[in-house]
């Protein structure tokens, strides 16, 4: 009883709480990120250094008008941020954040599920968040929305084919779908696979960056052509999950990338043994700090680059990095039947 | 909405005419474009303008000639010096005042200083519109000290009311062209930064390589002007054909595009960044002794006739039309030649064929100010 339905609630009560947090101070993160990038300050007026801004953001997100434009198509309309959020959080259910602990005698696992098709269950539920974006678009009735909503469709489907094609090419090199035993390869192979797929890893994040709507590729949203993209019309918290969905996207794609290419939980080069003394840091924590390294990078290429255009960007996508992830994928398994046999 | 309408033409690709302003985060203002799209390409576009009109220019007429240098500031406000040169030089040139040395050569440092703001503020929106947030904080920063240094000659930081009919309100302050050399060490040191953050960009080059590009024949007969006409190739600047102010005895070069297109038009305006820090360098330099201001009447009353002049302002030839009746303490007609207004004219040309983000790319890349196109 207490292992099957009591300690999951608790997990899954924590986890919420934690990402959603984590995402709004990932929202500050990024002002304050942007902010020293560009010589400004960013936030300081709510809190030592800007620190409540979040929950000022959220207050002011939660009390204003939730208006609905009068040829909404209404349920649409309603039901389209939460097909956009609720995916990105329940991919949170299978990443790995550490290795068990043991808590007043209890062994707790540091993550929700093991399933052994995790990595499937990962592409399967976050090609989901798109219909909410198609359908956020489109149920305006506005065009500004529309044409991002056009373009955030093309944009979602083909990065993904790149991005699954990469993890493909992952799933032959650790030989399991299941996160945690994608980890745990790692460490009986005795590499994180970013030093096995680097090309992989790279399309991966390409992708990810195209994925999660980011600089250079966030032209659903652009705000210099579309105004505010397929949200345009959204307000109040509606609108505030869409940016939730955004940025805890943004985690999503840097805990994938943590537990597949960079060794998830295990600490620096796992297999030398002289750097053991690593292993007093906390699985987690390794995981966190990793994870934090690619939300950094999300940021700073948003802060460095100009945008694509709409035509670049597909020609990039099926022009070079889907053909490129094709030919990884198939270099890969010819390895691993050749080589590695 | 009519279903029976929606369901009938279902099937039917049908242009989608959007408005792209007045309200519109890169329209630079309240430029009003409405544009007639096929999926993202632009079929058609049509500029609206009018939305910042107030009447300057019948405004102008019915102010004594003193006060209008206060008006054209409210033109194009980003580089009110310019305007200011342009209107009293005009007036200096129906009533054929002698104007001494020293304050030509302070002019004309003037309005370089203002054509390094006015392209920092070009740079900085351009590059933000094609999504580089960054450039536009760095250059607002570099403008915020020419804007000090305007600050410290006139007590103004926008609108700056910094010249007279007959010379200068004042003399440079002490210490003031110390001051003006260091920053334009900086700009120069700070243009580099600026190019490694854009030129030699791949999504840069992608942006901006072939977009809008606009022939040499067609620039010229569509009355292109300033940096964008030496952009297409033509050697046109006002500052060498018909020189004015000091810059008869200066040394500088006019930095020409070939290919006509938004990456030109970019380097050009880079180029002459560079250039105007070094004539704000050998004006100081060269800085004559006397004084500021002139032998004017204390009324001032120009005789009866008519007379054009040009100056080159950072947007492109700005032209005064100026008709005194010779009785009157105000212009008879007052008519101005904005530059922003002649080139806005090229931009249905420039945007038909491309997509929706390269409207904005082309807004930019032509530089207007609203308030030099309506008036």
């Amino acid at each position: 009883m207490i292992d099957y339905v009591v300690i999951p609630l608790v997990q899954i009560a924590i986890l919420l709480v934690g990402v959603l947090t984590a995402v709004a101070y990932l929202v500050l993160l990024e002002r304050k990120v942007q902010a020293w990038v560009q010589v400004r300050l960013g936030p300081m007026r709510v809190g030592p250094h800007g620190l409540l801004q979040p929950v000022a953001d959220i207050v002011k997100l939660l009390v204003k008008e939730d208006i609905t434009p009068a040829r909404a198509d209404k349920w649409i309309y309603t039901l389209a941020p939460i097909i956009v959020l609720v995916p990105a959080l329940i991919v949170f259910a299978v990443i790995p954040f550490g290795q068990s602990v043991t808590l007043f005698g209890v062994s707790i696992p540091l993550y929700i599920a093991d399933l052994n098709i995790g990595l499937l269950y990962i592409v399967a539920v976050a090609s989901l968040g798109v219909y909410g974006t198609i359908l956020g678009g489109w149920s305006s009735n506005s065009k500004y929305p529309l044409l991002a909503s056009l373009r955030a469709s093309a944009q979602l489907i083909s990065y993904e084919v790149a991005v699954t094609m990469t993890l493909v090419s992952m799933i032959l090199v650790a030989g399991s779908l299941s996160m945690v035993e994608i980890v745990e390869a790692q460490q009986a192979q005795g590499w994180w696979f970013v030093f096995l797929q680097p090309v992989a890893f790279f399309i991966y994040f390409v992708g990810g960056l195209a994925e999660t709507n980011r600089a250079p590729f966030d032209l659903p949203e652009a705000e210099q052509e579309l105004v505010g993209g397929f949200h345009t019309e959204y307000s109040g918290i509606r609108f505030a999950l869409f940016f939730l969905a955004e940025y805890a996207n943004m985690i999503v794609i840097s805990a994938i990338a943590t537990t597949i290419f960079w060794g998830g939980w295990l600490r620096p080069f796992p297999s030398v043994e002289f750097l053991a003394f690593l292993d007093w840091v906390p699985g987690w924590a390794w995981f966190i700090a990793k994870t934090m390294v690619f939300l950094y990078v999300f940021l700073w290429v948003r802060a460095t680059l100009p945008r694509y255009r709409y035509d670049q960007l597909m020609r990039i996508g099926w022009k070079v990095l889907i053909p490129l992830a094709i030919a990884n994928v198939i270099v890969t398994a010819a390895w691993k039947v050749l080589v590695a046999g | 909405m009519d279903n029976q309408r929606v369901t009938s033409s279902m099937f039917d690709t049908d242009e989608l005419v959007i408005n792209m302003g007045p309200q519109h985060p890169s329209t630079h203002g309240v430029l009003r474009v409405v544009l007639r799209l096929d999926g993202e390409r632009v079929v058609d576009a049509d500029v609206v303008i009018g939305y910042l009109h107030r009447g300057i220019e019948k405004l102008c007429e019915n102010r004594d000639w003193t006060q209008i240098i206060l008006l054209t500031d409210r033109m194009d406000y980003v580089a009110a010096a310019t305007n200011n040169l342009g209107y009293c030089e005009t007036v200096e040139k129906l009533m054929q005042l002698e104007v001494p040395r020293r304050a030509k050569y302070i002019r004309t440092a003037l309005a370089e200083l203002q054509r390094l703001a006015s392209h920092l503020v070009w740079l900085g929106t351009h590059a933000m519109d094609i999504g580089a947030v960054t450039v536009f904080l760095y250059c607002l920063r570099e403008r915020e000290l020419i804007l000090d240094l305007f600050e410290e000659y006139c007590g103004a930081r926008l609108t700056y009311n910094s010249m007279r009919i007959g010379g200068l309100p004042g003399d440079l302050p002490p210490g003031w062209d110390r001051k003006a050399r260091e920053i334009c060490d900086l700009v120069d040191e700070k243009v580099v930064e600026y190019e490694q953050l854009l030129t030699q960009n791949r999504i840069w080059l992608e942006r901006t390589r072939g977009v809008g590009v606009i022939s040499a024949a067609d620039a010229v007969a569509m009355g292109f002007c300033g940096p964008p006409l030496r952009a297409s190739g033509v050697y046109r600047d006002v500052r060498v054909d018909e020189p004015y102010a000091a810059y008869e005895e200066l040394q500088f070069d006019i930095p020409i595009g070939a290919a006509g297109d938004t990456y030109d038009r970019y380097l050009v305006r880079l180029e002459e960044i560079r250039q105007s820090t070094r004539i704000v360098r050998q004006a100081l330099d060269g800085l004559p002794d006397g004084p500021v201001m002139g032998k004017v009447p204390r009324l001032i009353k120009p005789p009866a006739g008519e007379t054009y002049h040009a100056i080159e302002s950072p947007k492109g030839e700005l032209g005064f039309f100026i008709v005194s009746d010779g009785k009157s303490l105000s212009p008879w007609r007052f008519r101005v030649r904005p530059p922003s207004f002649t080139n806005l004219q090229l931009l249905p040309k420039l945007v038909r064929g491309h997509l929706v983000a390269d409207v904005v790319a082309l807004i930019g890349t032509i530089d207007i100010v609203l308030g030099e196109v309506d008036r």
